[in-house]
């Protein structure tokens, strides 16, 4: 292969002279150190780059910015970190950087599907809505799955993403959003005048369109040495931060601002410390938006070749990369600006085919110059189409008054309908754009936050008139958050081109009536002519004409297309363009990596585990953990050979037989602290509370207002004015939150404090026959002997020398203690416990044997029994309210009627014929199997398991007049048919409850 | 009754630690802490028992040997000692309060440095610059997904109490945000 002819022009651009070598589609090329993939692929002569989502087209190098819409590439750094859809006018080369073109099969220079170019009249506005309409069955099977394979750009990585991503809040008296001329400028006058400053923008050199903009001048000094000395003085001043390479994509409420900062994607190989990228969420006093303007292509026949470009991206890869988009370059063009890039090329030996000036007569400075250069300028006339198939060759022009065309050979193909300003993060800060009739152009109108818009994103077109705004608006802003006076001194000595005037909408051959292919949105493939047609089925909305189309919904938002295709749309409609209304700006900006978006919160950091002070025990002793909420609980313990349900037959045997010992940690706990606690609980809580004495314990039961249970647990009163309160371990912050809710605002004179305890202790249930003998010799200052100290109570002593709260309960319907130590001692007296157990060969067991223990005598788990519509009376729990008590949250939920009306669901226990058959837990109950479907259902099981300790299976369920339906048979139904069952009461084992006493 | 060897105490952190230049955490010593609630009518007598004034602003805290008491809100201070058990102090005053004893409930880490805060940052929404968040500052506040008390001790210092539980995220989500921070 021979070496590619170079387009770098000697003594342009701003690049350094190192080398980094990339390749492109397999090919290798030579870049310099800063080029983007855009700049550097030029600087080879190459402009096809990719193949446009629909109709395949070759697409080049549209813009030199975030705008770019064509110019997507797959950049593969490693077999795990491929990522789609980069913008090669945004990236960075690097030494060994690999880029892939997207959407195209088997290459770029040759792609079946292109094929769909061919056929493009079938694939207009709404085809997809209009084909794929029937049969209606086709879609799920046919249509919907083709489409997909078709559709997208950019392959997905197929690895996990190796890197890590990093997030920041920040804080700032200003921030400026944008750094160019406009954010410098704001920027510094901020600074200067006291303020705490962060400054970012998307390009990794800040300076905004002073890139292109060679001749402007600051200071009496070209104004791009100007901006890199404000820059450099920004950035060594130590209350300024300055984040290049870093774009605001989201702008939210209260001046929140999101920036995505990409650390890495520029480095050949980056220190793997650093983050891939860097979520800035910054909180700004006033925020300056300064971010520019864009430009727009101009509208006409076959403008999507590659080699035709929007002018001000020539200019700057000339002057700021040093590379000429071409040998011979056409200009087409409704505005002045770009004739400074046919001048800035001209002056460094490109030749200049002709500039094309749809304007009837320009006599413009810029004119001038051009015609003074030797340029042949042609006013009032229009390129009218383009040839060539990969790389545009030539361009046909006319008389905007028809007449004849003259084809001009060409290589590259510079356009400008104008400058639209970027009032994107403006619009997303809720502010409302305004349709300036002399301009043509929304500019920002009025504002929602605390923020200003200057320089070109506010329709300031010239360089004096920009610098002048953005420095009052940084002093203002630094003045207004600081309470300071210092004023910044003001740059003199400037100049700077005017980028006023332009075009929207289509151009002479393009115009209504024609079916060339003009492209408006290049990125979703859609023309005027789409749009015109949408129109004229009856989309009238401009939100509908976007859905109708796409125009603008490609990964770009229609940075270059909205205002086209709003124009098109009005001309149609015959409405002038704000009737016709603007699409909201939405974030983000530019897209954002998920990574960004995640930053610490994978793995580990995903979310927080919690474990309990004696789950390193557990784990030690092989224990399986199930996970409650964010806790990891012991499930069960299985011995060698055991599975888990004869782990869990053996737990729940030992238990009854000798003892257990169960980590009950993860118990929501809260103190209740006052003189008026009493009070408080007695409001909180179904049950009377004043009476119980100091020691001893009670089962609470806790309701919302609409008389449903909301949470139960043990409480033990430890003084007159204390109670130790428990919940369960998914209840545990809610009810919190539910009792302070109720102290704060409906309660606020009672004299209590609540404080959440719960991981202030370690909690040890040691159940069962043995339990007292167990505790009994680790136990100090406490005589918990039956009489002393009987079910229910609760006492203050110590055990293995450690203080603890020791409550007589049973959630086993054993004898059984809940040995309360502080949490970093959870692990020791378990250790100990554990030791003394040995003695009676009492076992551990996990959550599971709990759930069946506590089934066995008919204890409900809130969650499980109860759903939300469950009151105490349909659990059968009548006996924990309080008869006499007035007033407790909930007591006239109670009363309303359908609650104490006939026909509720209420907890019954359920026997299986044959003893063996487990019953599914949620599983529906009927009363007649051969009922036909839909059955009458009456209600289901809640919890169901195999007891070894009853030697048949258990089942809870609720059911429709259950207590009523006492030895009646009912039908479980289940796929392989009906189960029969008996109905019973709610407890399976020791129903006099005489084991509780010992 | 046997005599027992007295429990062993296990933290929720065994021995972590980080150290990067400009960043690094630790494990702050066990301490004694106290959630207090009071009236304003019980303040005066409960600084003459704890031996330290109760901070009445938000965002502020006050320290007297191995005592401090951070504001946490109008009627609530977390009071942490290193040495001796405030409890033992308040447990006598009959003026109207709650004091409940959560020493073992929280953990402390400290996060150290130049970039300490851009640490912190890394997961805590405040403004933590000298202005907004000056030595002797202290918040409730969030880290990431879990709540916090931070505690501004010292110029680069930050004191950070959580949950035990939540201790290991808290660790392993400031290691990643101080390693980020220091880079």
């Amino acid at each position: 292969m021979a070496e590619p002819a170079s387009f770098r022009v000697s003594g342009k651009g701003r690049l350094g002279s190192k080398g980094a070598n990339f390749t492109f589609d397999g090919a290798s090329y030579q870049g310099v150190e800063g080029d983007t993939l855009a700049s550097a692929l030029l600087a080879n002569g190459v402009h096809l780059v990719g193949r446009s989502f629909k109709y395949h087209r070759p697409r080049g190098i549209l813009s030199a910015g975030a705008e770019e819409p064509n110019a997507l590439v797959n950049i593969e750094r490693d077999p795990s970190r491929k990522v789609p859809n980069v913008r090669a006018t945004v990236q960075e080369i690097y030494p060994g950087l690999k880029a892939v073109s997207q959407n195209r099969w088997p290459s770029l220079a040759y792609d079946v599907g292109e094929v769909n170019n061919i056929a493009s009249p079938m694939f207009s506005a709404g085809f997809y809505y209009k084909t794929f309409m029937w049969p209606k069955k086709a879609w799920e099977k046919f249509y919907e799955p083709k489409i997909r394979a078709a559709a997208g750009l950019g392959v997905a990585p197929d690895l996990p993403d190796p890197d890590h991503y990093s997030q920041r809040f920040a804080h700032c008296d200003v921030l400026v959003l944008g750094g160019g001329a406009a954010g410098i400028a704001a920027a510094t006058a901020a600074a200067e005048s006291g303020a705490r400053v962060i400054l970012c923008d998307e390009q990794a050199d800040l300076g905004g369109a002073l890139r292109f903009e060679a001749g402007a001048m600051v200071e009496n000094k070209p104004a791009w040495d100007w901006a890199q000395e404000a820059i450099a003085k920004l950035a060594a001043n130590d209350r300024v931060r300055v984040l290049p390479r870093t774009t605001a994509f989201g702008y939210y409420a209260q001046n929140f601002v999101a920036l995505a900062e990409r650390v890495t994607d520029h480095l050949a190989s980056p220190n793997p410390g650093l983050p891939r990228e860097r979520l800035w969420q910054v909180r700004a006093g006033r925020v300056v938006i300064a971010t520019g303007a864009i430009e727009r292509h101009m509208v006409f026949a076959d403008n999507d070749r590659p080699g035709i470009m929007l002018a001000s991206a020539a200019r700057t890869y000339l002057n700021h990369y040093g590379v000429s988009v071409g040998r011979k370059v056409g200009v087409f063009t409704a505005n002045d600006s770009a004739y400074q890039a046919a001048i800035d090329l001209k002056k460094a030996g490109t030749e200049i085919a002709a500039i094309v000036d749809i304007r009837p007569a320009s006599e413009g400075d810029a004119v001038q110059q051009a015609r003074a250069l030797g340029i042949e300028v042609l006013s009032g006339h229009a390129v009218v189409k383009t040839g060539g198939r990969l790389r545009v060759s030539s361009m046909a022009v006319r008389s905007v008054n028809v007449g004849a065309e003259r084809v001009i050979p060409v290589d590259a193909l510079l356009m400008s309908a104008g400058w639209t300003p970027s009032v994107h993060l403006f619009s997303q800060s809720r502010g409302r754009v305004a349709f300036d009739e002399a301009s043509q152009r929304f500019l920002p109108g009025t504002y929602a936050q605390a923020c200003v818009s200057v320089g070109a994103s506010n329709g300031t077109d010239r360089l004096e008139a920009t610098l002048e705004e953005a420095y009052a608006a940084g002093e203002k802003a630094a003045k207004e958050t600081t309470g300071g006076t210092k004023s910044a001194a003001r740059p003199a000595g400037v100049s700077g081109e005017a980028f006023a005037g332009g075009m929207l909408g289509t151009t002479p051959g393009a115009e209504n009536g024609t079916t060339v292919a003009a492209f408006v949105d290049f990125q979703n493939d859609v023309t005027a002519k789409d749009i015109r047609l949408a129109v004229r089925e009856g989309m009238h909305s401009i939100e509908h004409v976007k859905r109708f189309t796409t125009n603008g919904m490609a990964t770009d938002q229609g940075k270059t297309s909205n205002m086209h295709g709003l124009a098109i749309a009005a001309e149609v409609l015959g409405k002038d363009i704000p009737s016709v209304g603007l699409t909201t700006f939405r974030a983000p900006y530019t897209p954002v990596t998920f990574g960004t978006i995640v930053g610490h919160a994978k793995g580990e950091l995903f979310d927080p585990t919690r474990r309990t002070p004696i789950h390193p025990w557990a784990e030690a002793q092989g224990a399986a953990f199930e996970d409650v909420g964010q806790w990891k609980r012991a499930w069960y313990f299985p011995r060698a050979g055991e599975d888990m349900h004869r782990a869990v037959d053996r737990e729940c045997k030992t238990v009854r037989e000798t003892a257990g010992l169960f980590d009950a940690s993860t118990l929501g706990k809260i103190e209740v602290v006052g003189p008026d606690a009493a009070k408080f609980m007695e409001i909180l809580y179904t049950n009377p509370w004043e009476k119980l004495e100091v020691g001893r314990c009670r089962y609470g039961i806790m309701l919302r207002e609409d008389g449903f249970i909301y949470d139960d647990g043990v409480v033990g009163r430890l003084a007159s004015d204390r109670f130790h309160v428990t919940t369960t371990t998914g209840g545990a912050p809610r009810v919190m939150n539910h009792m302070e809710d109720y102290l704060q605002t409906e309660f606020p004179d009672l004299k209590v404090w609540l404080t959440s305890i719960t991981e202030q202790w370690a909690v040890i249930a040691v159940q069962g026959p043995n339990s007292r003998k167990i505790i009994e010799p680790l136990v100090e200052g406490i005589d918990i002997s039956d009489a002393a100290m009987p079910h229910m109570s609760v006492r203050e002593g110590r055990i293995c020398g450690v203080p603890t709260r020791l409550f007589r309960m049973s959630f086993t319907g054993e004898r059984g203690f809940e040995v309360n130590v502080p949490a970093d001692y959870g692990q020791a007296v378990w250790e100990a416990l554990w030791a003394e157990g040995q003695k009676y060969g009492a076992c551990a067991y996990g959550t599971e044997s709990m759930h069946v223990l506590r089934a066995e005598k008919g204890y409900i788990i809130v969650g499980q029994e109860t759903d939300g519509t469950v009151s105490p009376y349909d659990a059968g729990l009548d006996w924990a309210i309080g008869k006499k008590k007035r007033d407790f949250v909930g007591i006239r939920g109670l009363k309303r009627s359908d609650l104490v009306a006939d026909g509720r669901k209420q907890l019954v226990g359920l026997r299986t014929k044959n003893p063996r058959t487990v019953l599914e837990e949620g599983a529906q109950i009927v009363a007649n199997p051969r009922e036909p479907v839909p059955m009458t259902m009456l209600g289901h099981v809640t919890s169901s398991y195999w007891s070894e300790n009853c030697g048949h299976s258990i089942a809870l369920a609720l059911l429709q007049n259950g207590r009523k339906r006492m030895g009646q048979t009912l039908w479980v139904p289940m796929p392989d048919g009906a189960i029969e069952v008996e109905v019973t009461g709610t407890v399976f084992f020791d129903p006099e409850g005489g084991r509780l006493n010992g | 009754m046997a005599e027992t060897a007295t429990a062993q105490r296990r933290t929720s952190l065994e021995t972590r630690g980080f150290d990067a230049k400009g960043a690094s955490l630790t494990l702050a010593p066990s301490s004694f802490r106290v959630s207090l609630r009071a009236p304003e009518a019980s303040i005066s007598v409960l600084e003459e028992a704890l031996g330290l004034s109760l901070p009445r602003l938000p965002k502020t805290s006050s320290e007297e040997g191995t005592r401090a008491a951070l504001w946490l809100g109008p009627d609530e201070w977390l009071v942490i000692d290193t040495e001796t058990d405030p409890l033992t102090a308040s447990r006598g005053v009959e003026a109207l309060h709650s004091a409940v004893d959560i020493s073992h409930r929280n953990v402390g880490i400290v996060a150290s440095g130049a970039y300490a805060a851009e640490a912190v940052n890394g997961g805590c929404p405040q403004d933590l610059s000298p202005e907004a968040f000056p030595v002797g500052a202290c918040s409730r506040t969030v880290l990431g997904k879990i709540e916090i008390v931070l505690w501004k001790k010292a110029e680069n210092s930050f004191h950070i109490e959580c949950w035990r539980s939540f201790s290991p995220y808290a660790f392993a989500f400031l290691t990643a945000s101080a390693r980020d921070a220091a880079a």
